[in-house]
């Protein structure tokens, strides 16, 4: 009787102690996640499904038009183009699209969620071949790519990337073009998955817009550009999305991007204007 | 016995969340089933159930080959540093896969720890059903390890002894005594450890890469064909999930059968 007393007495005391420090762990959490969450501000919040590509530019972007205009959040969601395409599709709540290229907004126009007169093309890009900064293959030219005991990183089929590679490539004799997609070793999802791995050394070569080599990057990576007659130019298109709560900030947005202010910060970050931006009415 | 009858709120709360969980698989097959044109089986879908097929054939070889000693030795024995292997043994249990890939490419990729010396002998494991396998013994090895040191734990050690005494070699002791013994444990970690093996995904996408026919195994597919091709995404799930509900059917019927002895 006695010990068992005793030992309900100890197993009472455990209890208590064992939810002494679930509340301490609990308060914990709180606190962190209390001091860890942003303040929600008041006004209009825009969300942005941008190319991977994007990524740098449109962060500056965003910064430099929240500033401008407070009562603007705006929110970023960088992917493979292709995967945002199947996200819009899908329904996900987006105001702004900018796609890589074309043929990933006509998915989007063809999911009914974007009106092809919103369409906008922005700015354009151009490829470039990555080597780890040692490059270890000693590639020197496109034809290089097709050497055996070459890895290739390309992107998964549809990412803008790769069909823009799948150009240059495809304007290379069929015996070159073989080699070349016979050292492929990986299908990335966006390009600046190809960047990382070719920066971290994992593989040979990559393709990747001119645009990729940021000033983070450029110091990571060898690059081999490619000569004009190889090169293809990227066209990225932006639209609103037609069921977006906010048409008139997002068109604003739009507008920035295109305003000298926005191309300024698209050159700053290795794309080129549109020559046809030129042609654009306010 | 009015005890016997469950009371009405815990059951309104129980049937909302078994509604969670399971409307979404019943959603996931009704979408797959009236897709249009669903169920074809392209070769993307027949070359990546074959990779995940033979990946985690060899995944599980290889954790049977390693693991069972392993666990054996943690069930039996004490020696220095025992914790610690422990806390290693369950840590890709609660690791992130996608952290679990990263250490992998920090050992082994070509500028990894190990990888480095590797490389200077030509052998590259990134992008390589090396790598998928390697990913998939990392994060699926210790549910089967966990499993047979409980087992082995529990075995009566009576039988070892009088054979041990009566002149049966250690491997004849554990080929005849403490295998017949623990057959159906180590059978439903080795189940629970192929179901792990099939649904990598994380550590497997960032180590090994995706490449069909290559490196893309079952779920890679799911997930990289969702902006090709809906069917194949779709096709490809309903694959999975029926090789995990045999998987889990087998579990269940080798634990029933233990329960009912």
């Amino acid at each position: 009787m006695m010990t068992n007393l005793l030992l309900y007495r100890t197993d009472a005391n455990r209890i208590k102690r064992l939810a002494q420090k679930i509340w301490i762990l609990a308060i914990t959490g709180f606190i962190a996640l209390c001091v860890g969450c942003t303040p929600q501000t008041a006004g209009t919040e825009l969300t942005i499904f941008a190319a991977s590509s994007l990524s740098n530019a449109f962060t500056e972007l965003a910064q430099t038009y929240e500033t401008q205009n407070p009562e603007i959040t705006i929110q970023l969601n960088f992917a493979g183009s292709s995967q945002l395409a199947a996200q819009i599709s899908e329904g996900a709540p987006a105001d702004i699209f900018a796609s890589a290229d074309s043929d990933q907004m006509n998915t989007a126009v063809a999911s009914q969620r974007i009106d092809p007169e919103q369409i906008i093309p922005f700015l354009t890009n151009q490829l470039t071949i990555i080597a780890p900064l040692d490059n270890p293959a000693n590639l020197m030219t496109l034809n290089d790519l097709a050497q055996t005991e070459t890895s290739l990183i390309l992107a998964a089929p549809n990412v803008p990337i790769r069909t823009y590679a799948d150009q240059v490539i495809g304007r290379q004799t069929s015996d070159i073009q073989q080699n070349i997609y016979a050292n492929l070793v990986s299908e990335e999802d966006n390009v600046r998955q190809i960047v990382a791995k070719i920066a971290l050394g994992e593989a040979d070569a990559g393709i990747v817009y001119i645009s990729d080599i940021t000033p983070d990057i450029s110091s990571q990576v060898t690059t081999i550009p490619l000569n004009t007659t190889q090169n293809v130019t990227a066209t990225y298109p932006i639209a609103r999305l037609n069921d977006t709560p906010n048409p008139e900030e997002a068109h604003a947005f739009i507008q920035f991007i295109l305003s000298p202010d926005g191309q300024d910060i698209l050159r700053k970050w290795g794309f080129a204007p549109l020559d046809t931006s030129a042609a654009w009415q306010p | 016995m009015p005890q016997n009858r469950p009371p009405l709120i815990p059951i309104i709360i129980a049937a909302l969340f078994a509604l969670f969980l399971g409307l979404p698989l019943i959603a996931l097959i009704w979408r797959a089933i009236t897709l249009d044109g669903a169920l074809t089986a392209d070769l993307s879908i027949s070359s990546a159930v074959w990779l995940s097929l033979s990946t985690t054939t060899i995944t599980i070889l290889l954790i049977l080959i390693f693991g069972t000693p392993f666990a054996y030795l943690l069930a039996r024995y004490n020696f220095p540093g025992k914790r610690a292997i422990t806390i290693l043994i369950d840590l890709p249990i609660v690791m992130p896969p996608v952290v679990a890939g990263l250490a992998l490419l920090s050992a082994f990729g070509r500028r990894g720890l190990l990888g480095q010396w590797l490389a200077e002998f030509g052998i590259q494991i990134t992008f390589t059903a090396t790598a998928v396998i390697l990913a998939q013994l990392f994060v699926a090895s210790p549910f089967y390890i966990r499993a047979a040191q409980t087992r082995f734990a529990e075995l009566p050690r009576e039988y070892e002894e009088a054979a041990a005494v009566d002149g049966a070699t250690r491997w004849q002791i554990f080929r005849q005594i403490i295998l017949p013994q623990s057959g159906r444990a180590l059978l439903a970690g080795i189940i629970l450890s192929w179901a792990r093996a099939l649904g990598e995904f994380g550590a497997t996408i960032l180590f090994a890469g995706s490449l069909t026919g290559r490196t893309q195994t079952m779920p890679l597919l799911v997930y990289s064909a969702l902006e090709q091709d809906l069917r194949t995404t779709f096709t490809t799930a309903l694959i999975l999930l029926a090789m995990a509900a045999v998987a889990f059917s087998i579990t269940r019927w080798l634990t029933g059968l233990e329960e009912n002895e």
